[in-house]
């Protein structure tokens, strides 16, 4: 059992095989954290490049340390210090980078779809950090390994994800992979962050969030992004947390053993309150170290199989 | 074209194996002057079901509890560059501290001697053992690196293209070791 491409640009394209492939994969990394010397030699030798077209501090540290804990040699290179802020393209990026001899990309950027560009034009294997509104495929590949752990299967978990689903990668990729390997999901939020048609993705629709959260096992809180209100997509913060932040007064009304996860940062006070980031129905923090084991098990998969160039099935996102 | 494996010969039987694992439980408790400060740690997968057998035996001598750890040393292979795919990674458990502990590595066959050089570069990561002992069921010969074995089950000369398959209850239904060859189909 492998994973098909050389690339993980995406979860859409992944088969339930191959996510459970590296879910199960992660395990034995989360154990190396345990240890004297937290590093094993698997990646001696192997170069990559985190080429960050965004401010990321968490998912960028982690790739770092997940490269690190794996000994590949590791370069960062982000906007605002380096020659991009000079006009370059990121296609001519690439082939810099190419040139030096890297094995791994791993991109964020604020278009959709970059990572696919890159993966047509060089060699290297390509990892999807975040592009645009697409997907964030590591993001929901640690989050399905955290309710995994958490609760001992992914399979029918009532999962609510709450916030704005409209503008979010985070909630597009982990829709993919709930329903991939069998939860069920409602996306709760005001109608304006709601996308049209997101029924066909098997999920089901919900404005309110009171009425989804008796029956559910995970609540998932979005970000709210602050920008968005200045393009009035709901009135104020204060309605939005109010109608859609999960503080004590509503977990009161959940299940006993839910958990409440954010991919972070958050906003303590509007999505969440801190009591309930803090409380004890929080994986917040466990999102995070499980992201590390996560990524590099994502790592040494796509490291397998390097020899074989050209198969390299690469469909842009529509 | 797939390479199969016919078996050619049994080369230990049931009894066989139990006499051997309790004399090298003897050996062991022998060398390091009873069971204190003994540690044992056996290597995926077949390493792991004779290690605990080892165990038992020493149990039998010893009143003192053996703690068992298993080691998996996928990561630490040197072979991943020639691999078509990346083989599948499971858990290292090793729930003690190995610092000045006597620790008894165990493996079913020694062969090229890469796995043991594989375990002992992980298990270092863990800490400064005392010392590490090799203890192994077969030695079939063919090293390809400068490493042997502290106890020996059966020493069994073999040809490179042959295999020797240990098969314990556990999983495989039956104890027994097996000299197989290969037939091309």
């Amino acid at each position: 059992m492998k994973l098909r491409a050389r690339n993980l640009l995406g979860i859409e394209s992944l088969t339930p095989e191959e996510i459970k492939l590296i879910l199960d994969t992660a395990v034995p990394f989360k154990e190396i954290f345990t240890r004297s010397v937290k590093k094993v030699p698997t990646l001696r030798g192997k170069t990559v490049v985190n080429l960050f077209y965004e401010p990321s501090t968490r998912t960028r540290t982690s790739f770092e340390l997940a490269e690190k804990r794996l000994s590949a040699d590791v370069l960062n290179i982000s906007v605002n210090t380096s020659s991009i802020v000079k006009g370059e393209s990121l296609i001519d990026t690439a082939k810099t980078i190419e040139a030096m001899k890297a094995d791994f990309v791993v991109i964020r950027h604020s278009m959709a779809g970059a990572p696919h560009l890159l993966a047509q034009t060089i060699k290297a294997s390509i990892i999807n950090a975040g592009d645009g509104m697409h997907e964030h495929p590591t993001q929901a590949l640690l989050d399905l390994f955290t309710i995994q752990d958490k609760k001992g299967k992914i399979e029918n978990q009532n999962v609510v994800i709450v916030g704005d689903i409209l503008h979010s990668r985070v909630a597009r990729s982990n829709i993919w992979a709930l329903t991939k390997m069998g939860a069920k999901v409602t996306v709760v939020g005001p109608v304006t962050l709601i996308p049209p048609h997101i029924e066909n993705l098997k999920v089901k629709v919900s404005y309110k969030l009171d009425d989804v959260l008796p029956n559910a096992d995970v609540i998932y809180v979005l970000r709210v992004q602050r920008e968005r209100q200045k393009q009035h997509l709901f009135p104020s913060l204060r309605e939005y947390s109010e109608l859609y932040g999960v503080d004590m007064d509503r977990l009161k009304k959940c299940k006993k053993d839910v958990i409440v996860m954010h991919p972070g940062p958050m906003n303590r006070g509007i999505e969440i309150s801190s009591e309930v980031a803090d409380s004890s129905f929080s994986v917040i923090t466990a999102q995070v170290t499980n992201g590390i084991a996560v990524r590099m098990a994502v790592l040494y998969l796509l490291a397998g199989g390097a020899e074989n160039v050209g198969v390299n099935p690469v469909k842009p996102p529509i | 074209m797939t390479n199969l494996y016919k078996t050619k010969k049994v080369i230990m039987n049931k009894n066989e194996i139990a006499i051997t694992v309790k004399r090298l439980a003897g050996e062991i408790i022998e060398r390091n002057h009873g069971a204190k400060d003994l540690v044992i740690i056996g290597i995926r997968t077949r390493g792991v079901f004779l290690a605990e057998r080892l165990a038992a035996e020493i149990k039998k001598v010893s009143p003192k509890v053996i703690p068992l750890g298993i080691l998996d040393i996928t990561l630490y292979r040197d072979d991943f560059t020639s691999l078509s795919e990346m083989p599948l990674v499971k858990e290292t458990r090793i729930p003690f501290h190995i610092e000045d502990k006597n620790i008894i590595l165990v493996d079913d066959v020694l062969f090229t001697g890469r796995t043991i050089r594989a375990a002992l570069d992980e298990i270092i990561d863990f800490g400064r053992p005392k010392s590490i002992q090799l203890a192994i069921l077969v030695d079939r010969g063919h090293r390809e690196l400068p490493i042997q074995a502290d106890f020996v089950g059966k020493i069994f000369k073999t040809a490179k293209a042959e295999m020797i398959s240990v098969n314990f209850k556990e999983i495989d239904q039956q104890d027994q070791v097996t000299l197989n060859e290969q037939v091309s189909v």
